[in-house]
């Protein structure tokens, strides 16, 4: 198609698209004008009901827990759909030299520290300040990945070794299930919040099953993670890396 | 009802969203797109955050700056080597 072409064709397509996001943005609530009525109810339902002080946590693993389990569930099938595509049964043994950059080695090894710390307190306090499993677990795993980064290939699949990260990612996805069943064994619903004690709001001694549930993902999702990146480096990098591409 | 207007810092913020968001389109080489597209993503986050909606700004943050990169970079290291 010649550039004239592709200019008429394009030009009426923008004034249709262009028109129909003019008036939408026209149509919006004004800045700061929030309309719906949940987010005023749970501001002041969920604290004395869920004792966790971050409502966005207490909304996603308590609420709305059942939805969160499908989303663990959308996630382990993603992450066994990869691995089943891209696992092969031989490796390659021959792997590629270290990094030779001092500079990305220093970057990276302080990188690696500082955001596995974060990840951590992320996740351990998500029910508490803002964060959360799943938010906490993607930089626990980007900190890992950061051995990638600044070591050699052979140190990072002992620290992302399959025999790890496969039981870890089951694991953290049954947890959130037997929590859930915990509840029905009691007598409750599926998943109610109802099995420990409240606890001190603000502190990490809170939030009931909550911290639980937390952690089942936080596992879950830095597992699962961890094993994209792996398939995707095991798939693309290794073998460029060791014989000039297939 | 809450009112809340634009105050100084988010507009600022904003702004630069939409420079960041001009910038990456304006970008052709695909690895350097790579490393705009996850400081637009950053911004994306700053914006978030003082929004005060922290839990969202978390979320773009690991999304935009850990995953996507890493999945972007894998793509054109193949693409480079064929």
């Amino acid at each position: 198609m010649s550039r004239r072409a592709r200019i008429l064709v394009f030009l009426p397509a923008l004034a249709v698209f262009g028109a129909l996001l003019v008036w939408a943005v026209v149509g919006l609530p004004d800045f700061g004008h929030y309309v719906g009525p949940y987010g005023y109810l749970l501001n002041h339902v969920a604290l004395p009901e869920r004792h966790m002080t971050n409502v966005v946590t207490a909304v996603v693993f308590d609420y709305r827990g059942f939805d969160t389990m499908g989303e663990e569930f959308i996630l382990l099938g993603a992450v066994t759909g990869v691995a089943l595509l891209l696992r092969s049964q031989e490796r390659d043994e021959e792997v590629r030299e270290g990094v030779g950059s001092d500079t990305v080695r220093v970057v990276g090894i302080v990188l690696a520290g500082a955001a596995l710390l974060v990840g951590l307190w992320l996740i351990a306090f998500g029910f508490v300040t803002p964060g959360g499993g799943f938010q906490g677990g993607v930089i626990v795993a980007g900190a890992i990945f950061c051995v990638f980064l600044c070591a050699d290939f052979s140190a990072w699949r002992g620290v992302a070794s399959q025999t790890v990260l496969d039981p870890l990612e089951g694991l953290g996805a049954a947890g959130y299930v037997v929590i859930g069943l915990a509840a029905l064994i009691s007598g409750y619903p599926f998943l109610t919040n109802e099995l420990l004690g409240p606890g001190v709001p603000g502190t990490l001694h809170s939030g009931g099953t909550g911290p639980f549930i937390n952690w089942c993902v936080a596992f879950a999702v830095s597992a699962g993670v961890l094993i994209l990146f792996s398939e995707f480096l095991e798939e693309y990098i290794v073998p460029i890396a060791a014989g000039g591409g297939k | 009802m809450i009112v809340a207007t634009l105050v100084p810092l988010q507009a600022t913020i904003l702004a630069l969203v939409g420079i960041g968001a001009t910038v990456l389109i304006l970008t052709r080489d695909p690895l350097r797109m790579t490393i705009v597209s996850g400081v637009y993503g950053w911004l994306l986050t700053l914006l978030f955050f003082v929004l005060s909606a922290p839990d969202v700004a978390l979320s773009m943050l690991v999304v935009s700056c850990v995953g996507y990169p890493v999945i972007l970079l894998v793509a054109v290291t193949r693409s480079r080597n064929k």
